[in-house]
């Protein structure tokens, strides 16, 4: 997680609850913090302000418990998601891999520390249809070029770990048909606000 | 990765874009005047900053900017989802699947499976009613592929 540190005049320590006082862990602020939120920062020069103004707390509070989520994990990250498409990614291929329980989690950390896998996940089987329990997303600037990098991906699992490979296949996306991002609390719309 | 170098690439993004997306794929200052940092670091100026934002996403290069959210960290769940749609009923299903705000995320695949999508929940048991209440709205099955582990996740993509 990258945190930024360096980047806060405001708060020296967001763990240390005198730097902003009455701060604690509250599921309920942090709630509609997230409310607040997963539609999009605002676009204005002071976006934490508005948000602290939707909110109901004072910004440096809210910035304290923004510092708070993030070193807890329940804020990934901040910053943008770009469409792979536009900024030309336009092959996004899921690979998935039928490999020997076994073997699953040895093949995974090895794959998922590839440069060209994105993201890598075991999920269940399901059987009869569905033989493949390890995902690893391969993003690249052509079918081909995917192709080749899973085929590569392939070559040094046979090499490593020989036999734990019984079958894979790519799915490539012809489509993105929604991308928001989560919803809770039942707010509504999906477009970014500005100021 | 390199550089996008594809022809015809809609919309065209300068090379300021691509500084911008790519800096803003990495830590977005915690601080109340964010954007001007930001201009600091690309050497332009804040409402340059947030105008080109602005554009990005109106123009879909970027699908949002805010904080990205592990809703398993506060009892809720994500939950990998797939259906089998007929080709003449997935323009039907599409609008059906994607009108569950329960659905972060949706893809068509090239797959006897050809709709991939994400649930968000507020709690983990949410994955399996809303996969319910999809099956009852589409009168399709869905195939549920919960994360049992994790590798790796770099979402970093390079502009």
């Amino acid at each position: 997680m990258m945190a930024a540190h360096r980047e806060n005049p405001v708060l020296q320590d967001p763990n240390d609850p005198a730097t902003v006082p009455g701060v604690g862990y509250d599921e309920a602020i942090e709630r509609r913090i997230i409310i607040a939120t997963q539609d999009g920062l605002p676009l204005v020069p002071q976006p934490w302000d508005e948000v602290a103004r939707e909110v109901g707390l004072p910004v440096d509070e809210l910035l304290c418990r923004v510092r708070a989520m993030l070193e807890r994990g329940v804020i990934r990250r901040i910053g943008a998601v770009p469409n792979h498409y536009a900024i030309g990614y336009t092959a996004n291929g899921m690979s998935v891999w039928d490999v020997a329980d076994e073997w699953v989690d040895a093949v995974g950390e090895f794959i998922g520390a590839l440069d060209a896998v994105t993201h890598c996940y075991r999920r269940p089987r399901r059987l009869p249809d569905w033989p493949y329990n390890l995902f690893a997303m391969v993003h690249g600037r052509s079918h081909d070029e995917v192709r080749q990098q899973i085929s590569d991906i392939a070559d040094r699992i046979v090499a490593r770990f020989p036999g734990a490979c019984r079958g894979r296949e790519v799915l490539f996306s012809s489509a993105i048909l929604k991308k928001t991002g989560l919803r809770i609390g039942g707010a509504a719309g999906s477009v970014q606000k500005r100021g | 990765m390199s550089r996008a170098t594809a022809k015809g690439q809609t919309p065209l993004l300068d090379d300021t874009d691509r500084a911008l997306i790519n800096m803003l794929q990495g830590d977005f200052p915690l601080v109340r005047n964010p954007f001007a940092d930001v201009a600091i670091r690309l050497g332009i100026d804040q409402g340059q900053v947030i105008d080109r934002l602005q554009r990005l996403l109106d123009q879909r290069v970027l699908t949002r900017f805010g904080p990205m959210f592990q809703i398993e960290r506060i009892g809720g769940a994500f939950c990998l989802a797939a259906i089998s749609v007929p080709e003449a009923d997935f323009e039907r299903v599409t609008a059906q699947v994607n009108a569950f705000a329960e659905v972060a995320h949706n893809y068509r695949r090239d797959h006897a499976l050809n709709m991939w999508f994400v649930l968000a929940t507020e709690t983990p048991q949410g994955i399996a009613a809303t996969a319910r209440r999809i099956e009852a709205a589409t009168g399709l099955p869905v195939f549920l592929f919960p994360k049992e582990r994790e590798y790796f996740v770099e979402m970093k993509l390079e502009a």
